[in-house]
């Protein structure tokens, strides 16, 4: 019952204290200078941000495309003399072609 | 003639930034007597009312006008000085103390009809001594019932509070001070 009438006290003394509104010299110029300062981004910010963002994914997917292209083709199988083939046969097809 | 909270809003909004000195004028001895009910030292007051209108700048656009802008801001400082006391919560070992030379005070001026200024300055002492012992949440919400005499359903809006949880932070709150102000009783600090 007594915490009950000190708490009663409490409020009523809290109540009472005058409110303090008072505001320091000048305080309006500090909060203006102070402003955090709020840009519209243009679109080449935009973009770039953008493309930053999309560098981790893009990454990710580039080394997934290769794993799986590489689990695809089995390298062993890419001989010597099918890598020759390959770079030659747009001469060969022009060879092909003159005559 | 003075220009509108919403006139000035719009100019804001429309890049003329002087415009918000206007409305910094008009509404920061209200927010500071607000920050003063939860912080002590006056720079800790001067920071909660800065980061008041901080916010405010950089969420008008989100002001839709449906309210006054009075009340936006007034949530927007609730929830300021609310994570102000969560961060800044004071060690509950090292309060109370110093009224043990004065332990009737709260008994003797709880009664007088008005306080002189040096009176006042030390029931705010002893109020906010006593207030920092509790936890954040309760602290807020005594504040707001008790002293500022809101509503349920105001303190809900400024809090963004269900109206239940509200209720039951009331309770706990009560009981919390009635149990610290047993044990200053018991200590004999009262």
């Amino acid at each position: 019952m007594k915490a009950q009438d000190h708490l009663n006290q409490l409020v009523r003394l809290a109540r009472k204290i005058p409110v303090d509104s008072r505001v320091p010299y000048a305080f309006e110029k500090r909060i203006m200078a102070r402003l955090p300062k709020v840009q519209l981004p243009d679109l080449w910010t935009l973009w770039g941000r953008m493309l930053w963002r999309s560098a981790v994914p893009c990454l990710g997917v580039m080394i997934l495309a290769t794993a799986w292209s590489g689990w695809l083709d089995n390298p062993s199988d890419l001989s010597d003399i099918d890598l020759e083939a390959a770079i030659q046969a747009p001469i060969q097809n022009l060879v092909e072609a003159s005559w | 003639m003075e220009k509108s909270d919403s006139e000035l809003i719009a100019e804001v909004l429309e890049g003329n930034t002087p415009s918000f000195e206007f409305l910094v004028i008009r509404y920061q001895p209200r927010l500071f007597a607000t920050a003063r009910r939860y912080a002590r030292r006056e720079s800790e007051v001067e920071d909660i009312v800065q980061e008041i209108f901080s916010k405010a700048f950089l969420k008008l656009s989100s002001f839709r006008g449906e309210a006054p802008f009075e009340h936006w801001l007034m949530r927007m400082a609730v929830r300021v000085c609310y994570d102000f006391l969560r961060t800044h919560q004071r060690s509950k070992e090292t309060t109370v103390t110093d009224f043990h030379e004065e332990p009737d005070w709260l008994e003797r001026h709880a009664g007088t009809e008005t306080l002189d200024p040096s009176q006042a300055d030390g029931a705010r002492e002893l109020v906010q001594q006593i207030m920092s012992q509790l936890a954040p949440a309760h602290q807020l919400i005594i504040n707001l019932l008790e002293i500022e005499e809101k509503s349920v359903k105001e303190i809900a809006q400024l809090t963004g509070w269900s109206i239940p949880l509200v209720k039951v932070r009331a309770f706990r709150a009560r009981a919390e001070m009635k149990k610290i102000l047993s044990r200053m009783d018991h200590d004999k600090y009262l």
